[in-house]
């Protein structure tokens, strides 16, 4: 660093890269709040403030779905067709006779199954994440529509609808509640479980590891990358069941367009809140706030009223956009203030690095992991 | 000169060839009329000419997709621009006149329009450095809403005889859709392989340092490429709307990336870019033509067409992984001499591999 006495801004934003970009989404959500509470009223009220939380329960489990991942570089595209297929399958199972918990658990190991499917063919198929979850994408949502192209809907006393049940916070006067959902409840819950595991977990480092921008060198330190990339899809199918569960409780019906579409909603909630597209930086905290400050946009979208509803997805995809953008510019930033400070001398990146040579001296990885470089 | 320009006909085409040919057997089996062709009022009919004219489409995402694929690239928006280019054609068709001017307008419209998209997603790959992948992930889902817009939400009809003889006219008998749809892909391929356009699309693939290094200009060179995908998306999507007359923003060119994605894997050029076989990716939309063909005629219900379609892509893909090649190949080498210490030390894990080979393969099936 040049210079000690003055504040360096530079510095600092290249010393907090990572966490900057959650910063910035924290203080756009309380920017959307303030703004749209002084442009079209009414927003820092019990009612918006609960509808803004459960409503969007399903969006936060996505998001942080999605975060895990955007975090190693890769992508679910599948998220939303897993929603469609969770919803219809556990719709007809519903209205067969089966009992709420074991209707719940089908619809989150459908999304496991999914999970597993697009990781197998990541890990050992070497197929890019991205067409990989296409393939599964397509895969759920013609199986869905091949169950039922109709809206299954669930009976009122329904088991799995208390899901949707909410409770009361503050009574407040005239509908000014406020509730709090059990969905939001299990998104907080999905929060918590997802931050145990990318920061208290082998799996959650080597998650963080493998988004390095040299792809192989997670492997290369002989971290266990091959059984990392499987739980990483299999963690976001079985999000991605949970979402089901949430969403399809809160609306009372399954459908297999349900979801269409949300795997966008879900990377840019993700990015909003600070995950890097490239991977490598990113919480799971900051993809939930994310979340809201997505849904605070479509909030405003919506009270604004003059925006048409066909309209939405190019506004979402411009939202995207941006902040895209925005971390683009700062990470082009952070990498040239680094590599004009320290310069790699010496270092011959053509050199030729076998894989295999690790093996012996970490020992615990399995050849198969190892070879994935 | 013309002697330079022959397409590769490798044991991987004759493979491809093979699928189609099994897959027009599988047809025939079902019920021989899949054969007939009848030649009533100057044109062919049947169902094979048909698998002829809705090839069209196919041949033109496909065409895109095997550039933009071979600079390790992805344009996962060439279903939404079709919808666009249908929209903008089927409004202009709409409030203009039925001559064959407005259908001129019409066409040009919609590809400008494509030109501009392509020209979006270009600059945002090539000059800002965006993934690809996400790049047209936005355009893939705005894109539709861009076609929403146009329509005001609404399916478009409209009537213009020059517009619908581009899709339902006849050239020869044969359907002149895929008389153009040819002479565009033989066009495109003349000018790859007869300027160094196609080597330098190949060389950026492989690596872009390296290729800037060689003197090429790899921004150029991604920039067209994303252009090329979206005007030849343009134009698939006027061959999908000419057909009906009719758009459907909502639907029309839906999951058609799938199907350029597979045709342009079928054919043989590898996603991680560097390679491309324009021949294979012709075969390969026609294969996909073919199978579109061969559900419905199967009976297989119009809703499982994703699936089955997605399952095709996995199969294709685990089929060209490097796992199951060193499977094959150790086997033979096994099989070749069971002595040597090394060899030995690489069976159990070729077992492993295998037993995972097989679980995922079982998963694929579901």
């Amino acid at each position: 660093m040049a210079k000690k006495n003055s504040f360096d801004f530079s510095a600092w934003i290249v010393q907090n890269m990572p966490k900057l970009p959650t910063y910035v989404a924290v203080i756009v959500l309380v920017a959307i709040m303030v703004i749209g509470h002084l442009v079209y009223g009414s927003f820092f009220t019990p009612r918006t403030i609960s509808s803004l939380l459960n409503d969007n329960a399903y969006l936060i489990i996505l998001a942080i779905a999605m975060t895990i991942p955007v975090l190693t570089g890769g992508i679910d595209l599948s998220i939303g067709a897993i929603i469609a297929l969770s919803s219809v399958v556990g719709g007809t199972l519903a209205n067969a006779g089966a009992p709420w918990p074991i209707v719940a658990l089908v619809m989150i190991l459908l999304g496991t199954l999914c999970g597993v499917l697009s990781g197998s063919l990541v890990r050992w198929f070497d197929m890019q994440p991205f067409i990989a979850t296409l393939a599964t994408m397509y895969l759920a949502q013609g199986i869905a529509a091949m169950i039922s192209s109709k809206p299954i809907v669930l009976d009122k006393q329904f088991g799995l609808r208390l899901f949707a049940y909410k409770f009361m916070i503050y009574d407040g006067p005239k509908n000014q509640d406020l509730k709090i959902s059990v969905g939001f409840l299990v998104a907080m819950l999905v929060l918590v479980v997802a931050y145990l595991i990318m920061h208290h977990t082998r799996t959650g480092r080597t998650i963080y590891a493998m988004g390095a921008p040299a792809k192989s060198s997670a492997g290369l330190m002989g971290l266990r990358t091959g059984r990392s990339l499987s739980s990483i899809y299999l963690l976001s199918g079985t999000l991605a069941g949970v979402a089901a569960v949430v969403y399809m409780a809160s609306v009372g019906k399954g459908q297999n367009i349900m979801g269409q579409g949300w795997e966008l909603n879900a990377v840019a909630s993700a990015v909003i809140g600070g995950t890097i597209i490239t991977g490598g930086y990113g919480y799971v905290l900051g993809a939930s706030v994310g979340a809201l400050v997505f849904a605070g946009i479509n909030l405003i979208i919506v009270r604004d009223g003059t925006i048409s509803p066909e309209a939405t997805t190019i506004i979402t995809g411009l939202l995207l956009l941006l902040f895209v953008l925005i971390q683009r510019a700062i990470t082009s930033f952070a990498a040239s203030r680094t590599t004009s400070e320290n310069k790699p001398e010496g270092l011959d990146p053509g050199a030729p690095i076998d894989p295999t040579s690790d093996t012996g001296a970490v020992g615990a990885a399995p050849p198969p992991e190892v070879s994935r470089t | 000169m013309m002697a330079k320009f022959k397409p590769k006909f490798d044991s991987r085409m004759i493979l491809t060839l093979m699928a189609l040919v099994l897959l027009i057997v599988i047809c025939a089996i079902k019920d021989p009329r899949f054969l007939q062709i009848a030649y009533s009022g100057g044109r062919f009919t049947g169902p094979l000419i048909d698998i002829l004219r809705d090839s069209a489409p196919y041949l033109m995402i496909a065409t895109g997709m095997t550039f933009v694929i071979s600079t390790a690239g992805i344009d996962l928006s060439v279903g939404a621009v079709m919808a666009v280019a249908g929209a903008v054609a089927m409004t202009s068709l709409e409030n203009g006149s039925g001559s064959a001017g407005g259908a001129l307008v019409a066409v040009a419209l919609a590809l400008g329009v494509c030109v501009l998209i392509g020209l979006w997603n270009g600059f945002l790959v090539a000059v800002i450095g965006l993934q690809a992948f996400i790049t047209t992930l936005i355009m893939m889902l705005a894109g539709r809403g861009i076609a929403k817009v146009i329509t005001h939400g609404q399916n478009v009809q409209a009537q213009n005889d020059t517009f619908a003889w581009l899709v339902n006219g006849k050239f020869l008998g044969l359907p002149f859709s895929w008389v153009l749809a040819t002479l565009i892909v033989v066009g495109v391929a003349l000018l790859m392989r007869k300027t160094a356009l196609g080597i330098q699309i190949e060389s950026v693939g492989l690596n872009q340092s390296a290729s800037r290094m060689a003197g090429i200009q790899p921004r150029r060179i991604i920039f067209s490429v994303y252009v090329i995908s979206a005007v030849l998306a343009g134009m698939a999507g006027i061959f999908s709307v000419g057909n009906v007359m009719r758009v459907e923003p909502a639907a029309t060119g839906m999951t058609n990336e799938m199907d350029a994605i597979l045709a342009v894997v079928i054919g043989g050029t590898s996603l991680l870019g560097g390679r491309f076989s324009l021949l294979g990716s012709y075969l390969g939309a026609m294969i996909i033509a073919t199978l579109s063909k061969t559900i419905v005629w199967l009976g297989i219900p119009n809703e499982a067409t994703p699936a089955f379609k997605a399952v095709i892509v996995i199969a294709v893909c685990v089929m060209q992984s490097s796992l199951l090649r060193k499977v094959f190949a150790d086997a033979a080498k096994n099989r070749r001499k069971k002595v040597q210490g090394n060899n030995k030390a690489q069976t159990p894990q070729a077992e492993k591999l295998k037993a995972a080979k097989v679980g995922a393969a079982k998963e694929g099936g579901r």
